[in-house]
């Protein structure tokens, strides 16, 4: 029995990682087509550096990535505080209409998205798509993630804490600053990071909400993959591949050295 | 709790804290999902803009053959994705949980994961193709090669691929807070290995097992880009419809319903998940 489930992990571990390695073989590899090695070679790596577009769907992907992260984080934390420590009309509701972004099929949501940018440029003459709409549809997904991981993060906390705050004279922000925000800081890092990776990884919002200009990694690699498969797109991979193993990396030894 | 603080004060607070998040909920969430149901009734003009008359026009049109084939090859997706998931992933829960070096194997389950997911359904594409490995592999057998890309099969597999850690890591949280005395106590009452499993310890993690269900079926029925770039055209699942309505024929009132039709059917699953596991159901998938 044991042996059996050792097999059956070896063989799911085998699944998941025989396709990342193919890419990174063959990202190395002489021949433009199939699997036959013909050769070790930098040149896809070098056809890639020497491409000035790629630079910059790169600079745009960490604009997008940064800003939207930055105002996801700041309003899905303050909503989450308001929405553990407050009662107000309407905190039913808007519980509800966080777990839209969360469980709503994310080209419904690059379609509804559309629309509206749609309408508001009919009605009001802006925004017309850009990287800021591209950014204002990243920053919807990430407050809704944001704000429940603080949220969960939140509810574990003991109130009695900031009622001793209070007690000893503490007023509403100095308890916020000092106590409840460095108390909810790793509900707010970790809230953070999945926004971080939730808008590296997009796609599908970014494709409906995304005008000319605006063109981020995924959008280039989309656009790559349907003209064929390319040795180019095997080096931008086997990079990504590489620096999202890095920074998960760097947040394992992290987390291991805390606990 | 805030005894000391007057209404005016408490309003302030909750101005100042749910003001900015709850007002961007409802220009960006709220206010989209209206204006998807309201384009539903409308009709495409004559250069793909939304015009009269209101009706019903575009939900008829969802029972057109064409679009109900669509949709039952989304659910073929999702469901048998959600089953191939649980046979891979169930038992890897297990083994890892029960593993001495369980967090290195967690981060090697969620490495391939962060990788971005366009290039792990291309990864499948580069396989399948071909002169691709899989084909290599059966051709030193003797076989093929196989037209394996595009199809069904290849659609199937990238999105088992891209969802199977969505539905081992609730599995894993349900077997690591599992209680082992059960199953002595069921191995000390006679039971036999299948029946102490299926009374002791299975039950155990039905909470990991729907909510792993939940998270691999529903973004399976709801994605575009993996039958576009794996079915290339061959499969398409409502996702592809919606695509569709909004690029090339521009019928965004029709998109719309489709976009209604599919966002419906994921709440009433959504509704009968929280129906079978409670209130608390829903804040497990967060």
């Amino acid at each position: 029995m044991r042996r059996l489930l050792t097999l059956h992990a070896f063989l799911v571990y085998l699944f998941l990682y025989l396709p990342i390695l193919v890419i990174v073989a063959l990202s190395f590899n002489q021949s433009r087509r199939g699997v036959r090695f013909t050769g070790f070679t930098l040149d896809w790596y070098r056809a890639l550096f020497q491409d000035p577009r790629v630079l910059e769907y790169f600079l745009n992907t960490l604009t997008v990535a940064f800003v939207s992260t930055l105002v996801a984080t700041l309003l899905g934390t303050l909503l989450a505080v308001g929405l553990v420590r407050y009662r107000f009309p309407g905190k039913g509701f808007l519980s509800y209409l966080l777990y839209i972004p969360v469980v709503v099929p994310d080209v419904v949501m690059g379609v509804s998205l559309l629309l509206l940018f749609a309408l508001a440029r009919e009605v009001l003459g802006f925004p017309r798509l850009s990287l800021l709409t591209v950014i204002l549809g990243h920053i919807t997904f990430q407050v809704a993630f944001v704000t429940l991981v603080v949220r969960s993060r939140l509810l574990l906390l003991d109130p009695a804490l900031e009622e001793a705050a209070r007690d000893l004279g503490a007023r509403g922000w100095q308890t916020f600053w000092h106590v409840t925000l460095p108390l909810a800081w790793p509900g707010v890092a970790a809230g953070a990071l999945l926004a971080l990776t939730l808008s590296l990884d997009d796609f599908v919002v970014t494709f409906f909400t995304a005008g000319p200009g605006a063109t981020t990694l995924p959008l280039y690699i989309y656009s790559s993959v349907k003209l064929g498969v390319s040795p180019k797109v095997h080096a931008l991979s086997t990079l990504i591949i590489g620096l999202s193993a890095f920074f998960l990396a760097l947040g394992y030894a992290l987390t291991r050295r805390r606990v | 709790m805030n005894e000391a603080a007057t209404p005016w004060q408490r309003a302030f607070r909750v101005l100042v804290t749910v003001g900015p998040g709850g007002l961007w909920l409802l220009v960006f969430v709220l206010l989209p999902t209206l204006l998807v149901l309201l384009a539903s009734f409308l009709t495409r003009g004559p250069y793909g803009e939304l015009t009269g008359p209101w009706g019903f026009h575009n939900y008829a049109k969802l029972f057109h053959p064409v679009y109900l084939e669509a949709f039952a090859q989304s659910l073929l997706v999702g469901v048998l994705a959600t089953l191939i998931s649980a046979l891979l992933g169930y038992p890897l829960a297990f083994y890892i949980a029960r593993h001495p070096q369980r967090d290195l194997l967690l981060f090697l389950l969620l490495l391939p994961f962060l990788t971005n997911f366009l290039i792990r359904v291309y990864a499948w594409l580069v396989l399948l193709q071909r002169e691709g490995l899989v084909n290599a592999l059966l051709g030193a057998f003797g076989l093929g090669p196989l037209v394996l890309y595009p199809s069904f099969f290849a659609v199937l597999l990238a999105t088992v691929y891209t969802f199977l850690p969505f539905f081992v890591l609730p599995v894993y949280a349900s077997v690591e807070r599992l209680d082992w005395q059960l199953l002595e106590a069921a191995y000390d009452l006679g039971a036999r290995p299948v029946r102490a499993f299926l009374h002791a310890v299975l039950p155990q993690t039905y909470p990991g097992l729907f909510a792993g269900s939940v998270l691999v079926f529903i973004p399976a029925m709801g994605t575009f880009v993996v039958a576009d770039l794996l079915g290339a055209g061959r499969v398409v699942l409502m996702g592809n419809l919606i695509q569709q309505q909004f690029g090339i024929t521009r019928d965004w009132a029709f998109g719309a319903a489709l976009s209604v039709f599919l966002m419906g059917f994921v709440l009433l699953s959504l509704y009968l998940y929280a129906r079978l596991q409670g209130e608390r159901g829903l804040k497990d998938l967060v």
